[in-house]
């Protein structure tokens, strides 16, 4: 019995955290969505997420989010596949995932440099000859920053599925006369796609929060449940909103990880 | 398996890795650029490193930064260990998984979430905004990658190994420290790694809860960015760029090293 008080009393920091940090929060979102911005208890932050306005955004946001992830995973998928293949693959693999190590902040400020009037990209427009364009501020732009942050964190999941892949499946499915098409087709994509699931969500969840790009790359053009959230918080200090949006934002996620969702084996 | 890349395949690759690298280059290399602007080289000079090192208010703000990530990653570090010890120490795997997930909810959860929810969480606590509430939502959001690294060491451990501890006449806390510490150390090492990497690297979270007048890096970079091009921000870039680069390393060894001992071979 003193025994198991003494192991309770030691696991108290994690319990806090756990009570603190991580239900409280979801527990005070909710609450705060029930007000609105006097204070007074009302569902209007409901009734006003569901006028045109919110829902444009919503499905705005989710376009964009679904564009990031399509294009991440079709860049990702044959740079993981490659990768496999190389001789020092872990060391290759180490190098692609140091960029998303550099602090986010200093990359998207890199990309303004890049595609000001003035930058790179432009200059290289000029030399081919299109001449130069309005590339800052653009969805192209937002999209391109995007995946550019991305790829690492669906390359890693890809790269492990396919690293855990037996090769002689190939080598069976090459004798029994399958092409190299239907071999992936058939063979090592259905034995991958956990990793592909895991991809998908660990990008597209944060891309429909993104909120940090929309202001330094998309000029306030774009506009994600997560600027929308921000907006609210910081500026307009509509906390009762917000905390609507998030609800909403949190139980997206829920539906994603549930559909995305491997979780036999654990994490 | 053993078939080389085509040529095609190797200039895919090339392509990639120029992509990822490209932008963190053009930062470093401009951040020498007499001319100040992020196009038109006009000459070698080392003068915004010089401007750098004389802006207090930035040193300040890097020192801020450091002190929060090494505090954050020491104390995530302890609570994270305290909490795989708990989970492993489950017998039930009903409750096991149900404190895993609460576990992972702050790793899947979008960055404005945490944010927008420790918000409330600090404003109703009546915790002033400042340097306490970065340093406990770096914690708080610490924690559970702490756990997500450490519990596979723990798992990998035979109980027999604690067994023959407690037979011998060890106490609980000479098992503990003896026994279980030292065989998880490299687990404990790379969550506490991780955790100072998610402390450095974050801007959202910190966004929300800063307040006014303290800061971190990433928003200060950030308020600059909003202000367009400054040299000064490329000569940062440069600096953390090396010293993410050497952090790198260290984990590449640290890790390696792990690998090595695991396997208990050579490489």
């Amino acid at each position: 019995m003193r025994n198991n008080l003494s192991k309770n009393i030691f696991f108290i920091p994690y319990v806090l955290w756990i009570a603190l940090f991580v239900i409280a929060p979801i527990l005070l979102i909710l609450y705060y969505s029930f007000f609105d911005i006097e204070g007074n208890l009302s569902l209007v932050n409901y009734q006003k997420f569901f006028t045109p306005v919110y829902l444009k955004m919503t499905l705005s946001s989710f376009w964009y989010a679904f564009l990031i992830t399509g294009i991440s995973l079709l860049v990702a998928y044959p740079t993981a596949f490659l990768l496999t293949k190389t001789k020092h693959k872990q060391l290759w693999l180490l190098l692609i995932i140091v960029p998303s190590w550099i602090n986010l902040l200093l990359k998207a400020y890199a990309f303004i440099g890049i595609f000001g009037t003035y930058g790179v990209a432009n200059g290289f427009l000029e030399v081919i000859g299109i001449g130069s364009q309005q590339i800052l501020f653009t969805d192209f732009s937002f999209i391109f920053v995007s995946v550019y942050i991305f790829i690492p964190f669906m390359i890693l999941p890809i790269f492990n599925a396919l690293d855990k892949l037996n090769p002689t499946l190939m080598d069976a499915a090459n004798d029994l006369g399958a092409s190299r098409w239907m071999t992936f087709r058939r063979v090592i994509f259905p034995l991958t796609i956990d990793g592909v699931k895991t991809g998908c969500q660990v990008v597209f969840i944060p891309a429909l929060s993104l909120f940090m790009l929309t202001r330094l790359i998309a000029g306030n053009r774009v506009i994600t449940l997560g600027t929308a959230i921000e907006q609210h918080f910081l500026v307009t200090q509509d906390w009762g909103m917000g905390s609507t949006i998030a609800v909403f934002l949190i139980i997206i996620m829920f539906l994603i990880m549930f559909v995305t969702g491997n979780r036999k084996q654990g994490v | 398996m053993g078939n080389k890349l085509s040529p095609l395949s190797k200039a895919f690759l090339v392509l990639i890795f120029l992509i990822l690298y490209a932008p963190i280059f053009f930062l470093v290399f401009y951040s020498f650029n007499s001319g100040g602007t992020m196009y038109d080289f006009k000459g070698f000079t080392m003068d915004w490193y010089k401007e750098l090192f004389k802006d207090t208010r930035l040193l300040i703000i890097v020192l801020n930064t450091l002190v929060i990530a090494l505090l954050s990653a020491l104390i995530a570090t302890v609570i994270g260990v305290i909490g795989a010890i708990g989970i492993r120490s489950f017998t039930s795997s009903k409750a096991k998984n149900t404190v895993l997930s609460l576990n992972n909810v702050l790793i899947v959860s979008p960055d404005v979430i945490i944010g927008a929810s420790f918000l409330i969480l600090f404003t109703m606590a009546g915790i002033k905004l400042g340097f306490y509430s970065v340093l406990l939502s770096h914690i708080a959001f610490s924690i559970p990658i702490v756990v997500l690294l450490v519990l596979p060491k723990l798992q990998e451990m035979s109980p027999t190994l604690i067994d023959a501890a407690r037979d011998l006449g060890a106490s609980r806390w000479d098992v503990l420290t003896k026994v279980v510490l030292p065989y998880i150390l490299p687990g404990i090492f790379a969550g506490f790694f991780m955790a100072l990497t998610y402390s450095l690297d974050d801007f959202a979270v910190t966004f929300f809860v800063t307040g006014n007048g303290f800061s971190t890096l990433s928003v200060e970079i950030y308020s600059l960015a909003r202000r367009g091009i400054s040299l000064n921000i490329n000569a940062l870039s440069t600096l953390l760029f090396v010293v993410t680069l050497l952090l790198v390393i260290v984990y590449y060894f640290i890790t390696q090293r792990v690998r090595q001992t695991g396997m208990g071979g050579k490489r």
